[in-house]
């Protein structure tokens, strides 16, 4: 094997990938916009949506307001929501979001009431499921039908000469004892692997298949093949570049993770100070997150290679690597389900293992045995991609496919 | 100097079986003469050419080529071959001084050697004015250039032309006629293959005519056409053909 003609392949192939303008957005500019976008511009127009909803006094409307004159009356007072007349259409009003919620108060509540009948008598409120204005209106109508249940337990115990406070014989308190590293690395410990992952593999996927299916297509294969270097020597320095862009791709993401949560003027900083949240990434994490994408880099970089170069054009080629991307999604996403821990088992399955043991290093918990165990399984799955690229570029079949 | 011996390359195809491709042939080509395969499309001459610039490998048969076996010894063949064709296409993101550097490198050439080749040969095919710009911002002519040069940059004794001048307009056609027939003055051996009849009678001096892999006939051109007892090549290689037929 000749290393000077490996490196007269890769100085080659860096060249011209870095000449080619989607090589350049795929690899530099997607990650370096990526997470300020989505945590920073996207977390903050998703957090201004919600205030502003927050904010806004929902409009509600009270059905049986005779049946219950007391509570009518409380209800049209209260400064969390304005009430509405009562109108017959009042469902399709809610479908058509024109009204927020109703409160149907059912025939003789406020005599059960007094009578102290069992069963009690039942309020509902009508809403619409999942729309967030409606959730609101419900959560502050409900906060209000409490105080007024409060209101009469208070009275019937007042009646029967005791304090409200035997209903309440201890109190409950909630403490916090993760440290601020393990909450930030719960809470976007699953995110963050899954956009490094996903990122790793976006920068291989467009040099590899340019320098591959592309060649094919541009025909420019065969003047390589009928120059003195081996298929051997071909196919590494074509896969180094591909793995210079891939790893160069994590990095950049990795320091744009960084500014985004480290740097004073982004705002996302200032969000963190005010809770018990820490999102930033010592060196140290940073270095072992590197680490274990490295040996993925390798085996996506591999992959690639091998099914890019069976295309006859660069079209054909991301037909091709369009489902070995919903391949890498399922197990990068599957780390964000709940009760999705590392284990010896899920060590040993790619994509899903690195993702793991990332989302445990963002919450500073080091499993030795384990991120060793994932490393080299990593390691192994790599050498194979990587074994099957070579393979596939020294059969003819596969290079002169018509 | 080139020797094909009983050379055969079967594919297999899905639908339609085994095709041999080049079904047992034998030729020789000696330094300062241009040997032209000429076959109909199909015929197996890419393939021929590729089997003796061991792009591919021969399934039975074997060849030299410049003393080396295509088989055993493949990248001693490539080292010294230079190989053009309508199919080798230039790394359009290169300049053109890059292409030729990067082929010259890959041949193992020492770096001050290199620089000293790819300057003269730039100046010899008049692209110095072009040797910065983009290959794939270069006329049709000037990347036929570009793609002589970097053939050329390691100054190999073999050169194996495809259909250099298919597709191509006529004094680009002319540019690379010329260039094969230096490369006869200055005793390269010389493969060429097309299947343009007058061409191959005014550029060789030996013919093979190749018909479904199989290699029909060989000998200079004037020998072909009293062979087949009429006065033009195109006649001589209908006559040929038809006679197997």
């Amino acid at each position: 094997m000749n290393w000077r003609r490996i490196r007269t392949v890769f100085r080659k192939e860096l060249v011209d990938a870095l000449r080619d303008r989607r090589t350049i957005i795929s690899t530099i500019i997607v990650p370096i916009i990526l997470f300020p976008l989505l945590t920073i511009g996207f977390g903050a127009v998703a957090a201004k949506a919600v205030k502003k909803m927050s904010q806004e006094t929902p409009s509600v409307m009270i059905l049986g307001a005779e049946y219950a004159p007391d509570l009518a009356a409380q209800l049209a007072t209260n400064r969390a929501f304005t009430v509405t007349k009562p109108r017959a259409n009042y469902v399709a009003e809610i479908n058509d979001k024109q009204l927020r919620a109703a409160v149907e108060i059912p025939p003789g509540f406020e005599a059960a009431l007094l009578a102290g009948n069992a069963p009690p008598p039942e309020i509902k409120i009508c809403h619409y499921a999942s729309e967030m204005r409606s959730e609101f209106a419900v959560r502050a109508l409900q906060k209000a039908l409490l105080d007024y249940r409060d209101q009469i337990v208070a009275k019937r115990l007042r009646d029967k000469g005791m304090n409200s406070d035997v209903l309440r014989p201890f109190e409950t308190l909630q403490q916090n004892v993760a440290s601020a590293k393990k909450v930030g690395g719960n809470l976007l410990g699953g995110l963050v692997p899954y956009m490094l992952i996903l990122l790793c593999l976006v920068g291989a996927m467009n040099p590899a298949m340019d320098i591959t299916a592309g060649e094919k297509e541009r025909g420019t294969i065969e003047t390589i093949l009928a120059s003195p270097i081996t298929r051997l020597e071909l196919v590494l320095g074509k896969f180094f570049m591909v793995l210079t862009m891939s790893l160069c791709t994590t990095v950049i993401s990795l320091l744009s993770y960084g500014l985004t949560f480290s740097l004073p003027f982004f705002a996302l900083r200032e969000l963190t100070k005010s809770g018990p949240v820490s999102l930033d990434l010592s060196l140290g994490s940073v270095l072992s997150l590197f680490v274990l994408v490295v040996p993925l880099a390798i085996m996506f970089s591999g992959l690639l290679l091998a099914t890019s170069v069976f295309a006859k054009s660069y079209k054909e080629a991301q037909s091709y690597v369009s489902p070995l991307m919903a391949l890498v999604i399922i197990p990068a996403v599957a780390v964000m389900m709940p009760g999705v821990d590392l284990n010896f088992s899920l060590a040993m399955i790619p994509i899903l293992n690195v993702s793991l043991v990332c989302k445990e290093v963002l919450s500073g918990t080091y499993h030795w045995g384990l991120i060793s165990i994932v490393f080299l399984s990593s390691c192994g799955y790599a050498a194979i991609a990587l074994s099957l690229a070579v393979h596939f570029f020294k059969k003819e079949a596969v290079l002169f496919r018509s | 100097m080139i020797a094909a011996d009983r050379l055969v390359k079967t594919f297999r195809d899905r639908k339609r079986g085994e095709i041999r491709a080049v079904d047992g042939v034998s030729f020789q080509c000696q330094p300062g003469q241009i040997y032209g395969l000429l076959g109909a499309n199909g015929a197996g001459k890419t393939t021929t050419l590729r089997l003796l610039a061991t792009i591919l490998q021969p399934t039975s048969g074997t060849a030299q080529v410049a003393g080396f076996d295509v088989t055993t010894q493949p990248g001693e063949v490539r080292a010294r071959i230079g190989f053009l064709s309508t199919a080798t296409a230039l790394y359009g993101r290169l300049t053109a001084r890059e292409t030729i550097e990067y082929f010259g490198r890959l041949n193992g050439m020492d770096e001050e050697l290199l620089q000293q080749r790819a300057t003269a040969l730039l100046e010899l095919l008049e692209l110095s004015q072009a040797a910065h710009g983009r290959c794939d911002k270069l006329s049709t002519g000037m990347k036929q250039k570009v793609s002589i040069a970097r053939t050329l940059i390691h100054d190999p004794p073999v050169m194996i032309f495809d259909e250099p001048t298919l597709g191509l307009d006529v004094m680009s056609a002319r540019a690379i006629t010329r260039f094969i027939r230096e490369c006869r003055d200055r005793q390269k051996t010389v493969l060429f293959s097309s299947h343009v009849m007058s061409e191959v009678e005014k550029l060789c001096d030996r013919i093979g005519i190749l018909h479904q892999g199989k290699l029909l006939a060989e000998g200079p051109p004037a020998e072909l056409k009293a062979r087949a007892g009429v006065a033009d090549l195109e006649d001589a290689f209908v006559r040929i053909v038809e006679g197997l037929q």
